[in-house]
């Protein structure tokens, strides 16, 4: 069989991105008798003890921009940000009616409460919110954290009536590892060359591994490397920022496709983060849940949702990143009523304003609609950019 | 009497007395200082090291109530804070670039250390990182996990215990240069325990008919030495048995709850609340119960430092790390919704309340997130009506007095509808 070009590959992705019924994983759940699904929100849950317990982990991001929430307004007021209200609407409306799970890790108040609520009105389902530690001694919050995973594996042990090994977490672990690898050679490949790999396009291949099995993920994103690589695109003229603060509720496609349309290159950015939390590979030999404590306690990403224990090195993760992507600037973007989002971001700025390094601030809803303010502003900074970049 | 002279009891005024002398002890520049937050605060230990403790939520509360928080949100609004996010985190920012002043009119010291023990509010790790980058002192995290399935497991506790060994104990000796004492910790939560009791006891008196209190807005003095810096001390054992008799004697009296504006003449409605009231038109919005005759029997906010009458919990000084981490896990939006649907359906059938009434807040994500849901969870669970009103904690741009009136008294008139049909039992038999 010929390799896909990349205008297919992603053309599929976004078919698994635009179907809120989850075919692919209903399908994966269908292919073999007794198989659960696990759903979990943003940011981050450890997903090799759902692998390992033979279970697929789901990534829900939110109802998007095209799905009228109706009942989800009843549930939340008007002050309170999307994701929870269109999650809600897709859950009453049945398209989660095939998920067996539901984990929600430890972001805000929002989320923390939406587990409650799982509770109140999905009594059968298994639900289980996901404390991560704030204290990163190993010795301390190693311990609590260590603990908490192994509750996740013997609540997932009894949900799959079978018992989840020391080796079944081993080879999850390699699994991941090999779709952390993956997914940074993509990240790596459009921070060179990002006119080849349209962060729309990388975040269309990223969504499609919160639905895929992992190993089928990361054959994805290898076919995508390279028929991106092979594909011949036009370079533009366009500046190259980091996009912070989407960590949780996403913006919609539009916003994406409208901030390069604007003339911005997106070179890194939160989306997804979970795919990236762990920032080095975690050891398949010994102790399995002891390494992925090691790993979320001393390797783990920097984000809102974490405390920073030492103060100087607040904002390091964006400083590095713009570094390290050759980025001229920083876009915050963040959903409306996010706490984490909007109180980190004046911590964060009085890091990179010092440093002469550019930035704008935009809000969000998964649903907004009018493009039109958000490219004005990103291509005003662009242009800014350049003309800095020119004096 | 005019409008705007409220009625102080002698507790009351014992209460202030306390307060101020606390803000004294704060600004007088001999004591250190820890900044610190009211859900499941460790006052007791606190005390172990002879800090005086400085809970800005508190400070927010008190410009609210000045009407000053207003112009200290726009100011942090000015210095690049989004217009969604907490209020009292603004007020708090707010007031730091107004020169920081406490309500005795003196200027707040920088704390020697942010205690950053954050119970059931998400928000507050973030409010602290705000703080530690203004003042640069020593910040220590205190993390209590949610109590997602509704109790506390073994692995949360120990989690707790440890830190309070390995990095609080540690760091406040630091600071302060007193050594930890855990004979002197017991001792404080024996006596925080006495005052306990007859904190429960005040909540629960109002099960009598007529309630001889308010447990929402009466509520908000009754627990104040509890929740803030007395816990533990022997002035407050005092404050609460003085506020016992003082409620003994209007039960023996057969006096209604207290208003803004004297005695109630009567009882005619009987809520519980959930959420925390609004403080920038406070004793407006009291008054638009209290002018209906209607009093609140039970309200989660009185549990928002901590939760002493749904199990039982009390200071053990016995067990002083472990209590310490119990206290912490069991405040009221530290547990999960279930658990909080439980808790007021309880106290609706338990105190013979008409319905529910739950004040949601704009910048308070940890109460009101979910909120709907639980009150229709409740209405299922008790068959009593509930109502939804919207407000905010220091914002004043975010008080309608007039929708809030309209709500309130349109659901007054459906209480009073669900009687006439009998829907109402206990409060057809006022």
């Amino acid at each position: 069989m010929s390799p896909r070009p990349v205008g297919e590959i992603v053309a599929a992705c976004e078919e698994i991105f635009e179907d809120l019924s989850f075919a692919k994983a209903r399908e994966w759940k269908a292919a073999v008798p007794g198989r659960k699904v696990i759903g979990y929100m943003p940011v981050y849950v450890p997903r090799e003890i759902v692998h390992a317990a033979g279970m697929l982990p789901l990534g829900i991001l939110g109802g998007g921009a095209d799905m009228e929430v109706i009942h989800g307004d009843a549930f939340y007021q008007s002050y309170i940000c999307r994701i929870p209200r269109s999650t809600i609407e897709m859950a009453i409306n049945g398209k989660l009616d095939f998920v067996d799970g539901m984990m929600f890790p430890s972001i805000c108040d929002v989320i923390r409460n939406l587990s409650g609520i799982w509770k109140l009105l999905f009594k059968e389902k298994y639900v289980r919110y996901f404390d991560a530690p704030q204290n990163f001694r190993e010795e301390v919050g190693g311990v609590f954290y260590a603990n908490e995973m192994r509750e996740l594996r013997d609540g997932l042990a009894k949900l799959g009536g079978r018992e989840v090994t020391d080796d079944d977490i081993r080879r999850s672990i390699a699994v991941y590892n090999e779709n952390r690898r993956w997914v940074n050679r993509v990240y790596d490949f459009r921070a060179d060359f990002p006119w080849k790999a349209p962060s729309a396009e990388v975040y269309l291949l990223m969504r499609a591994g919160m639905v895929l099995p992992p190993e089928e993920h990361t054959l994805l994103m290898r076919e995508y490397l390279a028929a991106a690589e092979a594909a011949n695109r036009a370079m533009r003229d366009n500046c190259r920022v980091v996009l912070t603060g989407t960590f949780c509720e996403q913006p919609p496609l539009n916003l994406i496709k409208s901030l390069e349309m604007s003339g911005c290159y997106i070179v890194d950015d939160d989306l997804m983060l979970v795919s990236r939390w762990l920032l080095e590979d975690v050891p398949t030999e010994g102790d399995p849940i002891g390494n992925l404590s090691r790993a979320f306690l001393l390797h783990s990403a920097e984000t809102a949702a974490k405390y920073e224990p030492d103060i100087a090195r607040k904002g390091s993760y964006l400083i590095d990143s713009v570094r390290k992507r050759k980025a001229d600037g920083v876009i915050f973007a963040a959903p409306s009523f996010c706490d984490p989002a909007l109180l980190d971001k004046p911590m964060i700025i009085s890091r990179i304003e010092p440093l002469g390094i550019p930035y704008i601030h935009i809000q969000y809803a998964e649903n907004s609609s009018q493009m039109q303010p958000i490219r004005e502003q990103s291509g005003t900074f662009a242009d800014t950019i350049k003309l800095w970049s020119a004096s | 009497m005019s409008r705007q002279e409220v009625v102080k009891s002698n507790s009351h005024m014992v209460q202030k007395e306390m307060i101020t002398r606390n803000y004294d002890r704060i600004t007088g520049g001999t004591a250190k200082v820890s900044s610190t937050f009211v859900p499941g605060n460790l006052n007791e230990l606190l005390m172990c090291f002879d800090i005086a403790n400085n809970l800005p939520e508190i400070n927010a509360i008190q410009n609210a109530m000045r009407k000053k928080s207003g112009e200290m949100i726009a100011e942090a609004e000015r210095s690049g804070h989004s217009e969604d996010v907490c209020t009292y985190v603004k007020a708090d920012i707010g007031m730091m670039a107004k020169g920081n002043i406490a309500p005795n009119g003196k200027p707040f010291p920088d704390p020697d250390v942010l205690l950053l023990s954050y119970t059931g509010c998400f928000t507050f790790m973030k409010w602290f990182e705000l703080l530690r980058e203004q003042y640069k002192c020593p910040t220590v995290m205190l993390h209590v996990p949610y109590a997602a399935d509704g109790l506390p497991t073994k692995n949360m506790r120990d989690y707790i215990v440890k830190q309070l060994k390995e990095d609080v104990i540690p760091v406040l000796e630091k600071v302060s240069g007193v050594k930890f004492d855990i004979d002197r910790l017991r001792e404080y939560l024996r006596k925080s325990a006495i005052a306990e009791n007859d904190l429960v006891w005040m909540l629960e008196s109002s099960k009598r008919r007529p309630s001889p209190v308010d447990c929402y807005f009466g509520g908000v003095y009754y627990m104040g030495p509890i929740f803030t810096a007395f816990r533990g001390t022997d002035e407050c054992i005092e404050y609460y048995r003085l506020l016992r008799a003082e409620i003994e004697e209007r039960i023996a009296k057969g006096l209604c709850a207290q208003s803004p504006d004297g005695d109630m003449p009567e009882e005619n409605y009987r809520l519980v609340v959930e959420g925390p009231p609004n403080w920038t038109s406070f004793r407006d919005f009291w008054r638009m119960f209290s002018e209906a005759g209607a009093v609140v029997v039970a309200s989660s906010y009185t549990k928002v430092g901590g939760v002493y009458d749904y199990d039982g919990f009390r200071h053990d000084p016995g067990h002083p790390l472990e209590s310490l981490a119990d206290y912490c896990l069991g405040v009221y939006t530290n547990r999960n919704l279930p658990t909080r649907v439980d808790m007021l359906a309880r106290n609706l059938v338990e105190y013979e309340a008409d319905g529910l009434l739950i004040n949601s807040i704009k910048s308070c994500n940890s109460f009101s997130a979910g909120q709907l849901v639980m009150m229709r969870e409740i209405e299922k669970i008790t068959g009593k009506p509930g109502a939804f009103i919207e407000t905010d904690l220091v914002d004043p741009r975010y008080f309608s007095a007039a929708n809030v009136k309209n709500r309130l008294e349109s659901y007054f008139q459906m209480i009073d509808q669900k009687r006439r049909a009998g829907g109402s039992a206990a409060a057809a038999g006022a």
